[in-house]
Parts: structure tokens; sequence; C-alpha cells
């Protein structure tokens, strides 16, 4: 059995926690990250930008960044804010939200900048 | 009007129920029967039998007849058909009038399109393919408890469809060993797990000691990962109170989901249960056992569209849809069909889906189809192509049979299931770059890695029994 591997998630280590789509891959890269807000854009969805405190991230509430951006379809516009955001908040998690006002729901939901582990 | 005379005895019932220049009304119950007549019986006079037969008519004319205007109340049959590729059968299109039904009531409505006639000699098989619900019994029907939406915001779960895992061996496990099979999972990032359906309150694991052990599961994977957990506990038992006693214990203890298989309870038994999961916040997964004996058979029974259509309207906020590529029956666009006449607002008549009519939800939610059986890591593009963002995808055997364990095994899963998700957001052709798209996601899991190493070679591609009606077939 030597070759079976230990599944490292432990209580006591917060870099064990995940946050929804997209967590147990590795961090995306920038042109990644434009193909998500793509995505969302080809969708009709309207982009929103939300963070939080990482040791706060099971709550449904995160800070909104503004007001969800109604009808924008720039993809570097987007980009910017979410830039903006991280900027503005370096350790919390920063994610990017797609509103699907038809279905009322959430098309996309992504963890784009990862907080510092608490 | 010059009122009818009482004549006694046998008449032909396509003097009566046949009735090939009748306007369909939008009221109106419409069924689509598979008929195969007995040999020397016409298609029109096997018809009209079914119309009658599944409506006003007994075998003989009776004198009580005219006391009320059989001609408002009776079923008829408005059309017939060729089935593609089957010269013996038939498509035999039926109207009921709105009078015919209780409102709400599923029961009654079946009880009626499929009692008696079922068995009645002058068909030699019968199958009901499709029923059109109208609008006003549609809005007099409960519906799923809460509906795709809702599940997706009490869950948080967004962009992507869920991860589950039916734990196995589904019977024998102590409840504590049960549970630590359900954490494993859990911790490893699936978002469910699920009893097994025979898994009620066996001698080895009552119920009440597996229910504690699962929420005790579900509560440390939450905490360790972060994110919200469930396990389907199901409550199906003997009786409704047994049920209900059941039910009432996984609220509260702070279960989010039970489940219940909705055709050996019987559907009075699970409205009823899926009525109170609406009133307890209570999220409810269906099962489906013993669909295969009413939907298999091509010739003869309820094709699963209906029995589909018909969870719908009782409650469910999960449905097993069939998986396509796993190891059950499923032909495929006929499953997609399906999985959109439980999820979509209106679904347009499709024969190519085997969709006979328009069907309009009005506001009723959707219910989540659940893709579950012997599926596995090298399923996932497909499964994500043909189900989307609104599925569960349930992994059994596929994660519980990882070597490295069943938190590697649900790891490898998630891993596979969110590259699959990215790689479809970015605009790449899932089924075609499958193989790409997974091998890339697995140079940073190692988990997935050794699950692609561990079933590469597992395919099921046995021929499907109940196919769509086409010509070549």
């Amino acid at each position: 059995m030597s070759d079976v591997q230990d599944y490292a998630s432990r209580l006591s280590d917060p870099a064990s926690r995940k946050m929804g789509t997209f967590s147990y891959l590795p961090p995306m890269d920038a042109a990644q990250i434009r193909k998500q807000v793509e995505w969302i854009v080809k969708n009709g969805w309207n982009p929103a930008i939300e963070h939080t405190e990482p040791q706060h991230s099971m709550s449904n509430y995160w800070y909104m960044w503004k007001l969800p951006m109604f009808g924008e379809t720039d993809v570097d516009r987007i980009l910017a804010e979410l830039e903006a955001c991280h900027k503005a908040n370096p350790d919390n998690h920063v994610r990017l939200l797609g509103y699907d006002n038809f279905k009322q729901s959430q098309g996309a939901n992504m963890v784009i900048y990862r907080g510092k582990a608490v | 009007m010059a009122a009818k005379k009482y004549d006694a005895g046998v008449k032909e019932y396509r003097t009566m129920y046949w009735q090939p220049d009748y306007q369909v009304k939008d009221s109106d119950i419409l069924a689509c029967f598979k008929v195969i007549p007995q040999a020397g019986v016409s298609r029109e006079e096997a018809a009209a039998a079914v119309a009658a037969e599944s409506s006003t008519a007994t075998w003989t004319t009776v004198w009580t007849d005219l006391l009320t205007d059989l001609e408002y109340y009776k079923g008829r049959a408005y059309a017939i058909e060729d089935v593609p590729g089957n010269d013996e059968a038939f498509y035999a299109f039926i109207a009921y009038p709105m009078d015919l039904f209780e409102e709400g009531s599923v029961v009654n409505v079946f009880t009626s399109l499929v009692g008696n006639v079922f068995g009645f000699k002058a068909v030699r098989s019968l199958r009901l393919e499709d029923v059109r619900f109208p609008l006003w019994f549609v809005t007099t029907c409960p519906g799923p408890p809460h509906g795709i939406q809702v599940e997706r915001d009490k869950l948080d779960k967004y962009g992507r469809p869920m991860l589950g895992c039916t734990i196995k061996p589904k019977l024998g496990l102590s409840a504590k060993n049960y549970g630590r099979a359900v954490y494993e999972c859990l911790r490893g990032g699936l978002d469910f797990t699920k009893d097994d359906e025979n898994v009620n309150s066996q001698p080895f694991m009552r119920w009440r000691d597996r229910f504690q052990f699962c929420q005790e599961a579900i509560e440390k994977a939450e905490a360790e990962t972060g994110e919200r957990k469930g396990h389907y506990l199901n409550v199906t038992a003997a009786t409704y109170e047994e049920m209900m006693e059941r039910a009432e214990f996984a609220k509260e203890i702070g279960s989010p989901i039970i489940m219940s298989d909705y055709l050996t309870v019987g559907w009075a038994a699970h409205t009823s249960l899926s009525k109170w999961c609406r009133k307890n916040g209570m999220l409810l997964h269906v099962h489906r056992a013993m669909h295969g004996v009413i939907d298999r058979n091509p010739n003869h029974g309820i094709n699963f569209r209906v029995l589909a259509k018909l969870l719908r309207l009782i409650g469910g906020d999960h449905l097993h849809s069939g998986t396509v590529v796993g190891k059950l029956e499923g032909d495929r666009e006929a499953t997609i069909g399906w999985i959109n006449l439980m999820r979509d607002r209106y679904i347009k008549a499709d024969r190519s889906k085997g969709i006979f009519f328009d069907q309009d939800w009005g506001p009723m939610p959707g219910v989540i189809p659940v893709a579950s059986g012997g599926i596995h890591v090298w399923h996932m593009p497909a499964l994500v192509n043909i189900f989307g963002n609104d599925s569960v995808l349930q992994f059994g055997g596929g994660t519980l049979g990882h070597p490295w364990g069943n938190a590697a095994g649900a790891a490898a899963n998630r891993v596979a299931l969110e590259a699959c998700v990215q790689a479809r957001n970015e605009g790449r052709q899932l089924e075609k770059e499958g193989k790409d798209i997974l091998t890339n996601a697995a140079k940073s899991s190692p988990e997935l890695k050794v699950a692609m190493e561990t079933w590469k070679e597992i395919k099921f591609e046995f021929d499907t029994v109940d196919k769509l009606d086409v010509q070549h077939r």
C-alpha cells in the first residue's frame, strides 16, 4: 500500500477551504480569466464582483464591489473592475458572478483572486 | 336536438369514439399511445376502443348513458399515425375533456389513462408514449418543493453540474462505517452523497443511526472544505407514518435533503411527502426503482418521459433520468427529450427527441436530472455536454473504487468536472477534446491521473432496448 497517497485536507489547515466552481483547479492565468469573462458576456449575463475575508467565505452575502455591471459587454472593463477590487482588498477572495436575470439565478460564479488563507 | 333512444347491446367503439375531425381544445388532456391491435381489429376500432375504455365507456351500452351528455364527457381518438420502423404498431392520439379529471390528482389521471385499458383484449399491446398536461391541470398540482434555482441558492452551487455518489456496498455496512464513507466523499469535493434505494432501516443499520452518523459527516466535511454538503437520507418506508417520522428526524438534525422512491412508495404518499418538503424547507431527491418494469418494453407500458412529467407534477427536486453513457439503459436523444421536459418552462413537440406534444409548465419550477449508474471520470466530458449545468452527476463506483479511497476519488471527479466546465466555457468541443482536457487537468491532480489509469478500459457498449421509433431500426 506504499503507493497509496494521503488526501491532505485538514480542519486545522485554512488552505483546505474551497470556494465553489474552479476552486479545485490551479488559479487561472490572465488568458484563462479573460475567456471566462467572455463566456459571461456571450451568455448575456450581467457581470458582478464580490469579495470577502476568507474566514467568512461560507456566508451567502459577500461584499458587493459597487453594483452589478448591468449590460456591460466590454471584457476589458470587467477585467479592470476585478483588478480594482483586488487591489483595494488584496487579502480577500474576489469572485466574478454572471447574473442570469431570466433564470433568476447566477449562470456563473467563480473566485478569480484567492485571498490569504487564515 | 332530438333526444336519443335507448338501444341495448354492443356497438362498435368507432361509431362514438373515433372522431378524426375533432379540434383539440387547450384544456384537453392529450395522450399518444402506441397500439398493436389484435389480428382483425382495424386501427380506427382499436384507437376508439382505447379512447373509450380509458374514459367513459364500458363494453356495452347502458341506459344510464342517456342521463348524461356523453358527447361532452367522452374521450375521443382524433388521429392515427404510422410508427416508423414498426408495421404492426400505430400511434393513436386521444383527447380527454377536462371534466374527466379531479384537479391536482395525477393519481386520478393515470387511473384512467393506464387503467383497465392496458389489459383490454382487443389490443395486443399498448404503450403510453406522451401526455400533454394542459396548463389548468399543471397549476392545480403542487410541483417541485423548491426547484432548480432555489436549490442552487440554498446550497451555494453555481455555474456547474453538482456531483454526487451513492454509498456502496449498498447493503451491509454499519451506520458508523457508512458515515465514514460519506465523510470521505464529501471532504474530497463532492456536493452530495446518497443512500442506495434499498437502504431503508435494516437490522444491520437502523435509519436513526444512519441519519446521525451521516449528519456528523456532512458537518465535518463542511467545516473542512468551507462548502455546503448534503446526503440524501432515504426516508422510503413501509408506511406513510414511518416515512414522515424519518423525514421529521432528518429535519430535526439539520439535514438539507431527503430522498424517496416515488414509484414504490406510491404517488399519493410521495405527493404528501413532497408537500411536506416545501413546507419544511427540505430538498427532495427522487429515485425511480421499478421504472424499468414500466418503461423499458418499447411496445407495452409507459414511456419514461411520461413518468418524468408526472414526477414534476407531484413534486421532487431531483429525479434520476439515465446517463446515456453509463451502465444503464438510455437512448441519447430520448434522454435529452425528457431532461428538457423536467427542466424547461415550455417544450415544443419534437419527434426527434420523442416529444409528441407542446408542453407548457407555466410557473412550475423544474426538476434537476440526475445521471447515475456506471459512470466514471472518462465519461465526464460527454456528461457535461449532454446534461449541462442544471444536473447532478453521480459517480458511485467511480468515486469509491479509486485506488486511494473515496476522498481521492471525489477529488478526481471534481477536478475532471471543473476542467470540463472551464473548457466548455472557453468554447472547446468537450466530446472531441475530452481526452486532452482531462489529461491536462491531471497534471495538477495526481488523484485524477490515477483515476484515469484505473478506468480507461471500461466501456458499456450494449445496444439500447428502448430506442426511439425510427425507420432504420
